[in-house]
């Protein structure tokens, strides 16, 4: 089973790096972005009838610091 | 008297050995190494520091793969009984991921590696850790970071400062950390974790001596 979990800052939380490519997008005069968040994408490839709540502890124990981030949980295929 | 300390090491840490050398300067004992994946560490420890580095090359998250090693479930079982545990920098990084302290430390907010002696601002001055300085003295620490901007939410910092455990603040905040907060204490008061480097200010030769009160305190505590 492909699941796939999105990783984003939690509103609010300052975000240097999206700051950072934000400026630089428009350096390269791409104009109206009003905002830029990098987030991370976590790839798995579990056995099938992984429970959710098993997934959901993989995000709260280590894919995700629940401080400073969401997540969320896609199943794939 | 001898003064029984460890120093983890993870793969990536690159200053345990810097640990080492200042706890054995202070205390006279040379401290016990232990490796990452030891599931147990040494009987009758006074002291455990957690050294700077990239353990795991920062995979994931800063400290957080580091977090989830073997040797980690003992100290943490370790922080509980009372033992004082010392993370600095990365080691700072590696307690709030594995939840012996509050908040998370996120990349600077200049986005680049600081490497430079900066002021602090001694905030508790109470701690075993921090009790041979002079509340709101400032002193000389060096910090060599990339991500050491500390995040806490406002009921969190709220918290932290109502209860006194911010035992540091940045005289000029130099990452962007919530509050000027460079070192954080446990509720209890014997966890600390802190982005400067106290180890890299022993001796003259260092530039700064200042680090040095903070393992003559940590000693003092134990006797």
């Amino acid at each position: 089973m492909k699941i796939r979990v999105l990783v984003s800052l939690k509103p609010g939380v300052l975000d240097p790096q999206g700051r950072a490519v934000h400026h630089a997008l428009e350096g390269l005069g791409f104009e109206g972005v009003e905002d830029v968040r990098i987030g991370r994408t976590v790839e798995l490839d579990v056995a099938d009838g992984t429970s959710d709540e098993a997934l959901d502890e993989m995000c709260r124990k280590l894919l995700a610091n629940t401080v400073i981030e969401n997540y969320r949980i896609e199943k794939v295929g | 008297m001898s003064f029984r300390a460890a120093v983890i090491t993870f793969p990536g840490s690159n200053c345990d050995r810097d640990m080492a050398v200042a706890i054995e300067q202070v205390s006279g004992s040379a401290p016990l190494r232990v490796w990452h994946g030891d599931a147990d560490l040494p009987d009758g420890l006074d002291f455990i520091a957690l050294p700077g580095g990239f353990s795991y090359g920062d995979y994931l998250r800063s400290g957080a793969m580091a977090a989830n090693s073997p040797v980690m479930r003992s100290v943490k079982a370790a922080a509980e009984r009372g033992v004082p545990v010392l993370g600095v920098c990365n080691g700072f990084q590696v307690l709030t991921e594995a939840g012996l302290l509050p908040g998370a430390l996120m990349r600077n907010a200049s986005q680049h590696f600081i490497c430079r002696t900066v002021p602090l601002k001694v905030e508790n001055a109470q701690s075993l850790f921090t009790s041979g300085y002079e509340a709101g003295e400032t002193i000389n620490i060096p910090v060599a970071h990339h991500d050491g901007n500390y995040f806490a939410d406002d009921e969190a910092l709220d918290r932290i400062e109502g209860e006194g455990r911010v035992a540091f603040r940045y005289a000029e905040n130099c990452n962007g950390s919530r509050r000027d907060i460079a070192g954080v204490l446990n509720a209890a008061g014997n966890v600390l974790g802190m982005m400067p480097h106290p180890e890299r200010a022993i001796e003259p030769a260092h530039g700064g001596t200042d680090g040095r009160k903070l393992f003559e305190a940590a000693l003092k505590a134990l006797a």
